[in-house]
């Protein structure tokens, strides 16, 4: 098994921990800090997420104060598992909740409840320490019905709201790009050539934990699926014809000074 | 007082007995206690009462001091001192305690003059021939000159042989040089002279006086024509200062020929070069302005460890349209929903995100070479008519019609109906067809 040298470093300062040798640990702990904090230039790690809510109205069985079931949740944008990223994700609900500040501290995360009323949600994510020390917040406004309002509610389906969004880290770690690397979650970028990285750190409990992403999801069929191939055609058109009138503009305007320069010779002022 | 008013509108009686018995001496103290000085309404405003501050007596203000000595004024007799001969005129002097006044007459001392340097006849052969002038008109000239005190418009219209006035002074600022050098102990004492430090240059004082005519002479409309240009040439030049300052860009020669062009043009010669050399350049300077808010813009993102793409957009959008007007940034949006993309990317990737900035940067580019154009018609008309141009249009046109079936049916834009005459963009068929035009290949 090859250890990275973060690792057997981390490991041998451990160690020193234990055996109590002052100077050999400070020299070590040293090197991990300089290690961890190396980062790159021009390399970014996007991850791409969708975060929204889905909402069934209970029909029959509503209440007054309870007329939806709701789910409000963040996740990988190909249903991959962002925990790789994401240590724990906060929500902040309506005050009339009960506990209204949720912490998920496992995927998936989300948070589901019963309620009549629509109300911005705060959803905060908070990175593991090598990833980002700090949080990043999103703004939810929870949607119950749906837009039509004359139509009738149904039990059957329910109203999903969704964006896409993508989670950009302009300046990744060594020990971030190493550990993530060929993970499903997020775009890795290309490194420059030559440029190697440490093999990723052992992974601990691997049985233990859960899978941690969402294709199995119980509401996997309403999840949206974002495509970026119909707005990049739409942008291309527009900047097809955005340009051909560029070009037409600037030929008007030569033409015009030439016309301009004429008249000036030709007149006497 | 008015409480009988309110009391008869209420209906009530109007005053009880005990009431009565004040209100009669009170008139009566009244009218007694009127002082004088102030009116007897202004009295009433301020309570019937006398002031609780002590008025100034009007009589107290206009006072002067009581005079200490005696002063008379008298008819005297003056001399002045700025008088060649001996002739007596007669003034009014203020003559205290007996005493008349001394000393010279008060303005004697404005009759300045000048200090004119003679030449003798050896200097003048030694130093001061010149083939245009003969000794014959230098001497006239310099006796004009202190005749005349260097009034040279004076001089000149004086001058026996008809020279320009830039002419004489050439002719008496070198004459005046040379002898200045000649007799002086070293060269030293002379550097400091102002005519040797600033040289009359009879070329450029010609130049200045025809620009400054030129100024002069020009109609209200060249006036404000010109204004533009230098409030454009201004705008050009603080943004090349930023983006220099952002960063070092190989400024190109052109665009400071252009703005060098462009200072040297105004004073009055012909608009149109340094316009024509400007223009170019304000398609090049925003871009150049922008790199260096993208660059920090980035940097700031940088900084931020962690953000959303969507907000790094905005940050670059921003940044795009810091340099323009709240009307730009509406036409650039109105302009994205004609083409029919969204405003915000419904999946802002990474690539959706760098065409969007691009094709924002895209119509930017656009909306100023439109605003150029417009600008290049209206100055085109008005050199023909002589009339006043029309404005640039409003942002009312719009260049991509909105129309689901066809890919951008364009109208061309709106011109003034009064102007006739060949001062037309070539490519319009003709000015009663004014059809939108589908876009075809052959328009490129």
């Amino acid at each position: 098994m090859t250890m990275t040298n973060s690792s057997s470093s981390k490991k041998q300062a451990q160690d020193q921990l234990e055996t109590s040798e002052p100077t050999l640990k400070s020299l070590k702990t040293k090197m991990t800090k300089s290690d961890e904090k190396k980062k790159l230039k021009d390399i970014e790690i996007s991850v791409p997420i969708v975060y929204g809510n889905v909402a069934f109205w209970l029909g029959k069985k509503a209440s007054e104060y309870q007329s939806h079931k709701w789910s409000i949740y963040v996740r990988g944008a190909t249903n991959e598992d962002i925990s790789v990223v994401v240590k724990k994700v906060v929500f902040q609900l309506h005050s009339s909740f009960n506990n209204p500040t949720r912490v998920i501290e496992e995927p998936p995360f989300e948070v589901s409840e019963a309620g009549w009323g629509e109300f911005e949600i705060a959803i905060t994510l908070h990175f593991h320490s090598d990833v980002c020390d700090k949080p990043l917040s999103l703004y939810h406004h929870l949607k119950l019905y749906p837009e039509d309002e004359s139509g009738p509610l149904t039990m059957k389906k329910p109203v999903v709201v969704e964006s896409y969004d993508e989670i950009v880290f302009p300046d990744p770690s060594e020990s971030f790009l190493a550990r993530v690397q060929n993970h499903p979650a997020l775009t890795f970028p290309r490194l420059p050539s030559g440029y190697n990285l440490p093999a990723p750190m052992q992974v601990e409990d691997t049985g233990k934990k859960k899978r941690g992403d969402t294709k199995d999801h119980s509401l996997g069929q309403w999840f949206m699926s974002f495509s970026e191939a119909d707005e990049l055609l739409q942008l291309a058109a527009a900047r097809q014809q955005v340009q051909a009138h560029i070009a037409k503009l600037r030929r008007q305007i030569s033409l015009l000074e030439g016309q301009n320069q004429t008249i000036k010779t030709g007149s006497d002022l | 007082m008015g409480g009988t008013d309110a009391k008869d509108i209420l209906g009530l009686p109007k005053t009880p007995l005990s009431l009565t018995q004040e209100k009669r001496p009170r008139p009566q103290k009244e009218s007694h206690r009127k002082p004088d000085g102030i009116s007897r309404e202004v009295y009433a405003l301020t309570g019937g009462v006398a002031p609780l501050m002590p008025s100034i007596d009007v009589t107290h203000l206009k006072r002067r001091p009581p005079p200490q000595e005696k002063v008379t004024w008298q008819w005297l007799a003056f001399t002045n001192s700025a008088r060649k001969d001996d002739f007596q005129l007669y003034h009014w002097a203020r003559v205290v305690n007996d005493v008349p006044p001394t000393g010279d007459y008060s303005f004697a001392k404005y009759n300045k003059s000048v200090d004119i340097l003679k030449y003798t006849d050896d200097e003048y052969e030694n130093l001061l021939t010149d083939p245009v002038w003969t000794k014959e008109e230098t001497d006239q000239l310099f006796e004009l000159c202190e005749k005349f005190d260097l009034r040279f418009v004076v001089i000149a219209d004086r001058f026996p042989v008809s020279r320009t006035v830039e002419e004489l002074k050439d002719r008496y600022y070198s004459v005046n040089r040379a002898l200045l050098r000649a007799r002086a102990q070293s060269p030293a004492d002379v550097a400091n002279h102002p005519l040797m430090k600033e040289p009359y240059d009879i070329t450029r004082d010609r130049e200045r006086k025809r620009a400054l005519s030129m100024v002069l002479s020009q109609s209200r409309h060249q006036e404000k024509k010109d204004a533009e240009i230098l409030a454009e040439a201004k705008r050009i030049t603080e943004m090349r200062l930023a983006a220099r300052r952002a960063e070092e860009p190989d400024v190109s020669a052109n665009e400071k020929i252009g703005l060098d062009k462009a200072d040297g043009a105004v004073p009055g010669r012909s608009v149109s070069p340094s316009s024509n050399s400007q223009l170019p350049a304000t398609a090049v300077a925003p871009s150049t302005l922008t790199m260096a808010d993208y660059a920090s813009t980035l940097a700031s993102l940088r900084m931020l460890h962690v953000y959303l793409r969507t907000y790094g957009l905005e940050q670059m959008v921003q940044a795009a349209s810091s340099a323009v007007g709240l009307r730009t940034i509406k036409r650039v949006e109105q302009t994205l929903q004609d083409l029919g993309v969204n405003l915000k990317p419904k999946v802002p990737t990474k690539t959706v995100c760098d065409e969007h900035l691009e094709l924002r940067k895209e119509i930017l580019t656009l909306l100023n070479l439109q605003k150029q154009l417009q600008y290049k018609e209206s100055e085109g008309s008005s050199h023909r008519e002589g009339s006043y141009a029309a404005m640039p249009d409003t942002p009312k046109d719009r260049v991509f019609a909105s129309d689901p079936f066809s890919f951008g049916a364009e109208r061309p834009i709106k011109k003034e109906q009064k102007r006739k005459g060949p001062g037309r963009q070539a490519d319009s068929p003709s000015p009663a067809h004014k059809r939108p035009r589908k876009m075809k290949a052959s328009d490129l």
